[in-house]
């Protein structure tokens, strides 16, 4: 549809062709919503899990344990069965409170649109050298774990032969595991921490499958080589993360992988006003995926970075459901609103705010706390009355939790503040 | 090796679930089994210790190389879990593997891949691109 300002105009947008803006778009057409475009600024659809070629994901929403692509293609095949609009090679420029957007590709050219709802989808970035600041020459042979698994799994490039990698995250260990089956040496994998970053099935099956050895508490603190990497000095750290001068030893290497991190991508959001959360860096949102702008919605790792996609895609279905409700008038704006509030050990907790007229039967906070826990209690308090515990026989910072509650606790009392807290036992 | 790991208890990681129980897996006469696991959260991980112990096994994901689609490899999976130790020799049979686009998800691309009684499957569907071939074409010419 053309509006009478000769912009054209759908009743949803979703920015970004992930699995979260796969699954918001499907969700608002099933709830109504009439015309839905999906812009993609990459050549097809899936996002970040057509390279995620490992399996392991669709264990909760399809019980079934598939790789990042086969997730994909279900939703996509989805997609186009319900004939929703997708613009690929298209990348969103800009984003105004208006719900007006600016985008460009190369058979329209620049264009301007504009919908009644707009889902934010456009997932995370690695965070890269220049957020941990190695100092050193800047050779060629640096990557984020993330930009070697795209090398590699889909473009079909070895990075390199002698790897070390910096970081322990999820993806790092799995790229560790994926470089040595294409017969790259992984020499050792560092953690500042005293744990690793991701799960410990990825250190069992990606490091101690293959002997790649792990250190704890070690970085790096200088790059060698001139063109291409040809070393990196690493040291061990103390309780703050910081070398220990003294302790550096040498790894001849030809290059070195950052595996540190991912930030959600929020320029779009924070230029149209967005407000943010200092802790996630994603949108402030509410029940519904709903942001501090009336209409525009956020889901995925552009919200909060994400381990399993599964909980994506629910989310996901929150927020397309949302915007199909607000399209149709029904999504409520007003009434009692409650706010979430991270106790002890909590770092932050997603949905912000909770307006209890809107919730479905149940309600799903997540979050993440801050250090290991084991045999601990996420204890939930409305207000100052204890509505639930959740014994938790271990806790991780880089494990999301989730606490599902009954609606019904909330819609019977007058709640303003609903606070998690991490309960250590015997205490 | 085996033999030693039988008569020592061993500590294993469970990769069934992101819990990653750290469970220890002995030899044990007096248990049906044969063996007695102990530190494990739940059933699952009882039967994932005494198999990783006599029989450990994996799914292997890879990629192979492939032909006028839009990208140059197309990811693969082992549809089902293959023993670790032929990993590596999968590996090389894979890696001579050449296919051609179009390529539906599911398709078997290698059957009873080294007689493991498991097939390597398409974990994805890949479309001819048109503009691959065109400029495969102008180069061969
Ligand atoms: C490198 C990497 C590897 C990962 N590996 C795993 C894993 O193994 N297992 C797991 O469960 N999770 C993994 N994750 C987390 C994973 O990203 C999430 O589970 C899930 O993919 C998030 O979905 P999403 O749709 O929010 O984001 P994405 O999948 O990142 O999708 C966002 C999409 O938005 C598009 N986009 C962004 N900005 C614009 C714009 N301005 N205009 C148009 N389009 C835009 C992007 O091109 C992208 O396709 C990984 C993340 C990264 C970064
Ligand atoms: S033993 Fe059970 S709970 Fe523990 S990791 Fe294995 S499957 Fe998960």
């Amino acid at each position: 549809m053309k509006g009478s300002d000769g912009v054209k105009g759908y009743d949803v947008a979703v920015i970004g062709g992930g699995p979260a803006g796969l699954a918001a778009a499907i969700e608002s057409k099933k709830h109504g919503a009439g015309s839905i475009c999906v812009i993609e600024r990459d050549r097809e659809l899936g996002g970040i899990l057509q390279q995620c070629i490992h399996n392991g994901f669709g264990l909760h929403i399809f019980k079934e344990d598939l790789t990042g692509p086969e997730y994909a293609e279900r939703f996509i095949d989805e997609l186009k069965e319900l004939e929703i609009t997708c613009k690929l090679d298209t990348m969103v420029l800009e984003l105004s409170a208006d719900r007006h957007m600016d985008i460009i590709n190369t058979y329209d050219g620049f264009m301007r649109i504009k919908a009644e709802a707009i889902i934010l989808a456009m997932g995370c970035r690695e965070r890269t050298r220049g957020a941990i600041n190695i100092p050193g020459t800047r050779p060629a042979g640096v990557f984020t774990a993330g930009t070697a698994q795209r090398f590699i799994n889909m473009e079909g490039c070895l990075v390199g032969r002698k790897i070390v990698m910096l970081g322990t995250g999820d993806i790092g260990l799995i790229m560790a595991r994926r470089l040595t089956l294409e017969g790259a040496e992984v020499k050792v994998v560092l953690a500042r921490r005293g744990y690793p970053g991701g799960l410990m099935r990825n250190v069992a099956q990606c490091l101690y499958d293959y002997n790649i050895p792990l250190l704890l508490h070690h970085t790096v603190v200088k790059i060698m080589g001139k063109e291409r990497v040809t070393g990196v000095l690493i040291a061990r750290t103390d309780e703050e993360r910081k070398p220990i001068p003294g302790t550096e030893e040498l790894y001849d290497c030809d290059t070195l992988l950052l595996s540190v991190g991912l930030i959600p991508e929020n320029e779009l959001s924070r230029e149209a006003g967005v407000k943010l959360d200092p802790v996630t860096g994603g949108p402030v949102v509410d029940e519904s995926m709903g942001t501090s702008i009336r209409g525009i919605f956020a889901c995925g790792n552009v919200v909060h970075v994400h381990d399993l996609v599964d909980y994506v895609t629910d989310e996901s279905r929150r927020a397309g459901r949302s915007a199909a409700k607000f399209v149709q008038k029904s999504l409520k704006e007003e009434g009692l609103l409650i706010k979430t509030k991270p106790g002890d050990g909590i770092r932050y907790i997603v949905p912000n705010l909770i307006r209890v007229d809107n919730l479905d039967d149940t309600l799903e906070l997540f979050m993440r706390v801050s250090e290991i826990y084991r045999n601990a209690r996420l204890m939930v308090k409305a207000d100052d009355v204890v509505i639930r515990k959740v014994k938790k026989m271990q806790m991780a910072p880089g494990e999301m939790e989730r606490i599902r509650l009954d609606s019904k606790i909330l819609k019977d009392r007058e709640v303003s503040v609903l606070s998690v807290k991490v309960e250590k036992e015997g205490t | 090796m085996r033999s030693e790991s039988e008569s020592k208890a061993k500590e294993i990681i469970c990769i069934i679930c992101p819990v990653g129980c750290r469970i220890i897996v002995k030899r044990d006469k007096n248990s049906s089994s044969g063996y007695s696991v102990s530190g494990n959260e739940c059933k699952k991980g009882e039967a994932y210790g005494i198999e990783e112990l006599t029989n450990p096994t994996r799914v292997l994901t890879t990629t192979v190389k492939i032909e006028g689609a839009l990208y140059n490899r197309l990811p693969v999976r082992t549809d089902g879990a293959i023993p670790k130790d032929k990993i590596f020799a999968c590996m090389k049979v894979i890696n001579r593997i050449e296919v051609k686009a179009p390529v539906k998800v599911g398709k078997v691309i290698i059957e009873n891949i080294l007689d493991t009684g498991i097939h390597l499957i398409a974990s994805r569907s890949m479309l001819r691109s048109m503009l691959r071939s065109m400029l495969r074409s102008i180069k061969a010419s």
